[in-house]
């Protein structure tokens, strides 16, 4: 492979979930063997484990296999991270279990994909699982989902029975905050349309999944609008050749911010000008979300960890009552007037519950308001109440100023995820 | 105007928020330093995050007093020139002091003895937050690794109880006398490393280039000769051109054939290559899940 070629691919992230039967794990590892992102000694493994087990083949499903505790269980009880490439791109797999015990998991996973690969097994069409898979990617706001129809060999490959699933899922999904829906229909066992195109299904005119994965346009996925820019940490170096460098170091959250910019600054509301963005690899122009860069002003302001630069005519909501729907991952349910460390980008505070408005039901989207109990794996509508004002566009405008986490007090746990409504 | 970064851009401002993130929410961090190429990544991002003021933490070598004498003259060099602070970390000294026993065998090797002088390193540093280069396509317990993983004061790592972690927002608060092991880059696999590497031109150890080295096979592993491993009769030393795909230990990590005298040789070679890169660590094939097992007990 040349330099040329390396620099060109980009990076995209998926999340799948599932349970054992519906063939998650073969999907993965048909993507992964498919691919070539197999190595030799790993493959000898499996083969070796899938012949003490008595099983027909080589289980790829193995290929995924995590920790002991999992393996005793046959279950995937965390996110595993898992790689691969194609030339074109670099993908990592979120891989979650899709047991409603664990929609934390799966709400983590979510967290950053690009894309929502949701499986629905061919025989049995949208299932409770397959429901709540889309209402976590809607809620999490994933840009594209991707909708596998599996198990295809097992309906012989019939043209009707994808046609009614695709139909299901579409009329239910039209309720949902999903923009880009997409159907394949394919067999993980016997890889049709996973990476190569299937030779039993030719009614599908669509592509294969790996070429969706490869080709998806993921450029729009980052606010390129609203210019957000927290404060991560000041540099100052202290030596004679920058005597009086000051620095502020971050990552880009949204829109594209360039030299000579005016900006403000929060909370202060002290406006100045972008007087450079600077990098160990030199001066740039201008920079955009994802970019970690070092901001310099023109003036002298007394700026620190958890402020936010903003464009003077394009600023995010300043206030101490949020709302947001919160994710709860913690054994210890959610205690209304309790009080949290909250994060949001760079800025730490704490929070009280002002209210708990309701439950939402992760399978068929109800709003319970009579059922305020909000244990582990639920999620809710709740009113906080900060210490110190968040900066914070809406989840649905930016997944990174839009959202916090709370921390326990008491443990330091990290113990709910919330998206800013 | 295209705002997509390529793949290796966007991984390098992942690993660089991270360490900002580090610097910024820990007292006193301390960087693992192995003068492996992941370590020396972490290293160079690090130098990359905090420019034009100095790495703002020191970099932590424990030395097993079995490296190759090749890494500890590269980590001499290396520090100089990021402008970093150096500890090290002796495992010699433990056992001489009686801290550790030293394994006994045609096996032995050191790799468990660092734990043990790791923590010992971190008490004495009162060091709050350890970075380290490993990567979660590596191993399948590293596959479930947090970036901002959480220990007790025991250094041992609970995987059914950790912390989750959603978009970039990293939870590093914790108990007095816990800390965290902090994985700046996770996301990168082997390839993206070399790339990376061969993109920046960054200065590497000559370990990693092929060079002819007196080296003998156990068990289907070459091993480069020294006085550190004892040899069993049949083990005949052969001169083969070799390079490391790792480094460790010279009592465990296996030396590969190879040809590849440049990081764009090694990157074909990476491509082509069917057998994965702890395919030659004979620490990793003691059991199936001897990763898990040493990570528990605070192993990196």
């Amino acid at each position: 492979m040349t330099q040329q070629e390396y620099e060109n691919m980009e990076l995209l992230r998926f999340t799948t979930a599932g349970s054992v039967d519906d063939g998650k794990s073969t999907l993965i590892g048909r993507l992964l063997y498919d691919s070539k992102s197999i190595f030799e000694d790993q493959y000898e493994t499996i083969k070796k484990t899938s012949e003490r087990r008595g099983e027909e083949g080589v289980n790829l499903a193995l290929l995924t296999d995590g920790l002991k505790s999992e393996r005793e269980q046959g279950i995937t009880i965390d996110v595993a991270y898992r790689y691969f490439s194609t030339p074109k791109r670099k993908f990592i797999i979120a891989d979650t279990p899709g047991h409603i015990q664990y929609t934390r998991n799966m709400v983590t996973g979510a967290s950053t994909a690009n894309v929502a690969l949701i499986l629905i097994d061919a025989r049995n069409g949208v299932m409770e699982q397959t429901r709540r898979h889309a209402i976590i990617a809607s809620l999490l706001q994933i840009p594209h989902v991707v909708v596998c129809v599996n198990k295809m060999d097992l309906v012989e490959y019939k043209e009707e029975a994808y046609e009614a699933i695709k139909d299901e899922f579409s009329n239910w999904a039209s309720k949902l905050d999903v923009k880009d829906v997409h159907f394949i229909p394919i067999s993980a066992l016997n890889g049709d349309n996973v990476v190569d195109k299937s030779e039993n299904m030719p009614w599908y005119g669509g592509t294969t999944l790996l070429y969706y994965l490869e080709n998806v346009h993921i450029g729009s996925d980052h606010n390129l609008i609203d210019v957000r820019f927290p404060v991560q940490h000041v540099i100052r170096p202290y030596n004679d050749e920058f005597h009086d460098y000051r620095g502020y170091s971050g990552r880009v959250a949204g829109g594209v911010m360039k030299k000579g910019d005016k900006v403000t600054i929060l909370p202060s509301g002290f406006t100045s000008t972008i007087s450079k963005i600077d990098t160990y690899d030199g001066e740039l122009e201008q920079a955009h979300a994802p970019m970690s860069v070092t901001v310099l002003l023109e003036d002298d302001i007394d700026i620190s960890r958890g402020d936010m630069i903003v464009r003077e005519n394009n600023q995010p909501e300043v206030s101490q009552d949020v709302e947001i729907m919160v994710s709860w991952f913690n054994e210890r349910p959610l205690q209304l007037r309790g009080k949290y460390t909250l994060m949001h980008t760079t800025k730490e505070c704490r929070c009280i519950i002002k209210d708990i408005q309701y439950k939402l039901d992760i399978n068929t989207l109800h709003r319970n308001l009579e059922d305020k109990d909000v244990k582990m794996n639920d999620i809710a509508r709740v009113t906080l109440r900060t210490t110190k004002p968040l900066f914070a566009d809406s989840y649905r405008r930016n997944r990174i100023t839009g959202s916090v986490i709370l921390i326990d007090e008491g443990t330091n746990e990290t113990v709910g995820a919330g998206m800013i409504i | 105007m295209n705002y997509q970064l390529n793949h290796l851009r966007e991984l390098e401002s992942e690993s660089i928020f991270v360490l900002r993130e580090v610097a910024a929410q820990f007292e006193n961090p301390v960087l693992m330093f192995s003068g492996g190429k992941d370590s020396i990544l972490m290293s160079y991002l690090a130098m990359k995050a905090f420019y034009p003021a100095k790495v703002p933490f020191p970099l932590l070598h424990v030395d097993t007093g079995h490296n190759f004498p090749e890494t500890i003259e590269f980590r001499d060099n290396w520090v100089k020139k990021i402008g970093a602070k150096l500890i090290v970390g002796s495992v010699q000294e433990a056992i001489d002091k009686g801290m550790v026993v030293e394994e006994k065998g045609v096996n032995a090797s050191r790799n468990g003895l660092q734990t043990a002088v790791l923590l010992d390193e971190l008490e004495k540093g009162k060091f709050d937050a350890a970075m380290g280069g490993a990567r979660r396509d590596e191993e399948k317990a590293r596959a479930k690794e947090r970036f901002f993983s959480h220990r007790d004061e025991f250094g041992q790592w609970d995987p059914k109880n950790q912390r989750p972690e959603l978009w970039n927002i990293f939870n590093g608060k914790k108990h007095f006398g816990e800390h965290f092991r902090i994985f700046p880059i996770s996301n990168w696999t082997e390839m993206d490393v070399w790339m990376y590497l061969a993109m920046e031109k960054v200065e590497l150890p000559n370990l990693y280039f092929a060079h002819e080295r007196d080296v003998f096979d156990r068990d289907g592993i070459l091993l480069a000769n020294t006085d550190y491993i004892e040899k069993k009769p049949n083990e005949k030393i052969v001169k083969k051109m070799v390079r490391c795909r790792t480094i460790g230990d010279m009592t465990c990590t296996g030396v590969w054939e190879s040809q590849a005298t440049t990081i764009e040789d090694i990157i074909t070679e990476v491509s082509t290559t069917r057998v994965t890169e702890r395919g030659g660590r004979a620490d990793d094939k003691r059991s199936e899940t001897s990763m898990e097992d040493r990570k528990i007990k605070g192993y990196f």
